[in-house]
């Protein structure tokens, strides 16, 4: 009998170990990647000076006297992000009731099935749409010299963080029991009133995590932004040309050498901070969340 | 337990047949003869066709290049810290007081307009205000009332070098795109009437309209010539008083001849007249 059970033991063992160390390999890319912008991006900001690299508003890394100011990346980065969210989060929040509560069965399945085909298209085309349809466009509008601005970035980054917004915040109005509405509708208020009354302040903490997952989207987005937004290091303006955070990496990394490549990883750093606390939020609204349930 | 016997076996099979790779490798890389080259990052496409090209025909030299800019590339090989060195800019007197310079290819770079444009020639003077920031409208240069925009490259873009040294706009041009590639560039000012922007002139295409400048419209043989002014020089930089290796003067050889002509075009510069 004894016999017998053996291998079966060994095998059990030995895949035990394997999902362990497969468990173990994504918190050893966290930690890896942690350490790695930590060690290579701290340098730069201690010999700039955290002060004038948080807040210097000119960025010259290849002039003959470079400086080295972020506060034009940081700035832009946080409007565009804002912007997407201020236009994206009630867009998405209506169609994910739309799909929740209020949809026919066969055009709610075609909506989703778009939403689910806008989450699978690559930044790179939304950028190239951006670029040859919505920049275009921008200009003619508002009847500008150049549409290649954080205005043009903030439609392309709302476009895209909508399928996030959308399922999540889908499934979270999903979640609310039943029960919240036949009682709103037996005391008779109306549909709308019951959705926005009770359904939605129901399921208010899925709502916070869809916007703080469309957050973390927007600001991590460099391909799309970098093709729409002109890519210039100015302070931002709606209507001006901007790089944001992210570009501000892509577009140096290729050519940089010396204190203006650690530059660039010590903007990767206060990038990754940034996500950092972003993850920080949502796991704090998930947690209040579950505690309040 | 068989199974996992062989597995190991396998697994231990495989680490040595890795190892045996690895040690080939490095021997191939020993006997190799290496010719070196270091320098000026817009030269990049054509020492890349040069090279690449090279080492097809002679197996065992290995040419390598280090992009780190004209101004390095210059100081290595005068530190003797490789063969040859690369650079876009011209040497200064100081430089060549013990360094040769060698012109293999010039980089022509072309001042593009949207087609609906009406302007059709600038001086460098003019071009010069434009980017600037003197001169903001079309109307001022015998166009129609529309703003000027400016469309560039990103900070470190050999073109973008080259087209600042000429009109002598180094670090005063007021942007409004600053794009990463010649693509992008020309797309841009294909989408806007209000753009202009410049792009190295084999890359051009029908979307974009060329400007001539100060009467010349730039082709290989007037940039050949000298006629149109935009242009610079692609140079191989040597230390004067120290022979180079036989194959790095083998591989010099091959740059300036004829064979490379070809090869310069396909990188998108005009080769030197012989």
């Amino acid at each position: 009998m004894n016999k017998l059970k053996k291998p079966a033991h060994v095998l059990e063992r030995t895949m035990h170990i394997i999902f362990l160390l497969c468990g173990l390999t994504a918190v050893l890319f966290v930690a890896l990647t942690t350490v790695f912008l930590a060690i290579s991006g701290i340098p730069a900001i201690h010999k700039i000076g955290i002060f004038k690299f948080l807040f210097g508003k000119v960025w010259a890394s290849t002039a003959a006297e470079p400086l080295y100011g972020i506060l034009p990346f940081i700035t832009s980065s946080v409007y565009g992000t804002l912007g997407a969210i201020v236009i994206g989060v009630p867009i998405g929040l209506l169609c994910a009731i739309f799909l929740a509560k209020m949809s026919p069965r066969g055009l709610g399945g075609a909506v989703r099935n778009a939403v689910d085909l806008l989450a699978g298209i690559p930044s790179v085309v939304y950028g190239l749409v951006g670029m040859i349809i919505i920049v275009p466009l921008v200009r003619e509008v508002f009847n500008l010299p150049d549409g290649a601005s954080l205005f043009a970035a903030i439609i392309v980054l709302t476009v895209m963080i909508l399928p996030s917004v959308i399922s999540v915040s889908e499934t979270a109005i999903r979640a609310v029991p039943k029960e919240y509405e036949e009682a709103s509708l037996a005391l008779g208020a109306t549909k709308t009133e019951t959705v926005f009354k009770v359904t939605v302040p129901a399921a208010k903490s899925g709502i916070a995590s869809a916007i703080v997952l469309g957050i973390g989207r927007a600001i991590g987005e460099a391909m799309a932004v970098m093709m729409v937004s002109g890519n210039v290091a100015n302070m931002p303006k709606l209507f001006g040309s901007v790089r944001f955070l992210t570009t501000a990496v892509a577009s140096e990394m290729s050519y940089s050498s010396g204190l203006q490549r650690q530059a660039l990883f010590s903007i990767a750093l206060v990038l990754f901070i940034f996500v950092m606390l972003i993850n920080g939020i949502l796991n704090l609204i998930i947690k209040r969340g579950e505690r309040n349930e | 337990m068989k199974k996992i016997m062989t597995i190991i076996a396998a697994a231990a099979l495989l680490v040595t047949a890795a190892g045996c790779g690895g040690a080939e490798g490095e021997t191939a890389e020993n006997t190799e003869t290496v010719v070196s080259t270091d320098g000026s990052t817009s030269m990049e496409k054509v020492i890349g066709y040069l090279s690449e090209a090279y080492m097809d025909e002679n197996s065992g030299i290995n040419v390598t290049y280090n992009p780190t800019g004209s101004g390095s590339g210059i100081q290595a090989v005068s530190e003797d810290r490789c063969d040859i060195g690369l650079s876009s800019r011209d040497l200064t007197d100081d430089e060549a007081q013990e360094l040769d310079a060698t012109i293999i290819a010039i980089d022509g770079i072309a001042m593009i307009v949207n087609p609906e444009n009406g302007v059709s020639d600038l001086s460098i003077e003019q071009i010069k205000s434009i980017f600037t920031g003197e001169i903001t409208n079309w109307s001022d240069l015998g166009g129609e009332d529309m703003p000027i925009v400016l469309i560039g490259r990103e900070a470190a873009s050999g073109t973008r070098d080259g087209f600042e040294a000429v009109t002598g706009t180094e670090g005063k041009c007021a942007y409004a795109q600053e794009l990463t590639s010649t693509g992008d560039v020309i797309q841009t000012v294909a989408g806007n009437p209000n753009a202009i922007g410049y792009a190295s002139f084999a890359s051009i295409n029908d979307s974009v309209k060329t400007l001539t400048v100060e009467g010349v419209e730039p082709t290989a043989k007037t940039i050949q010539s000298g006629e149109y002014k935009i242009q610079r020089d692609f140079i191989f930089v040597t230390k004067r008083n120290k022979q180079l290796s036989p194959a790095a003067q083998d591989f010099f050889n091959f740059a300036v001849s004829d064979d490379a002509d070809k090869l310069i075009t396909d990188a998108g510069a005009v080769p030197v007249k012989h």
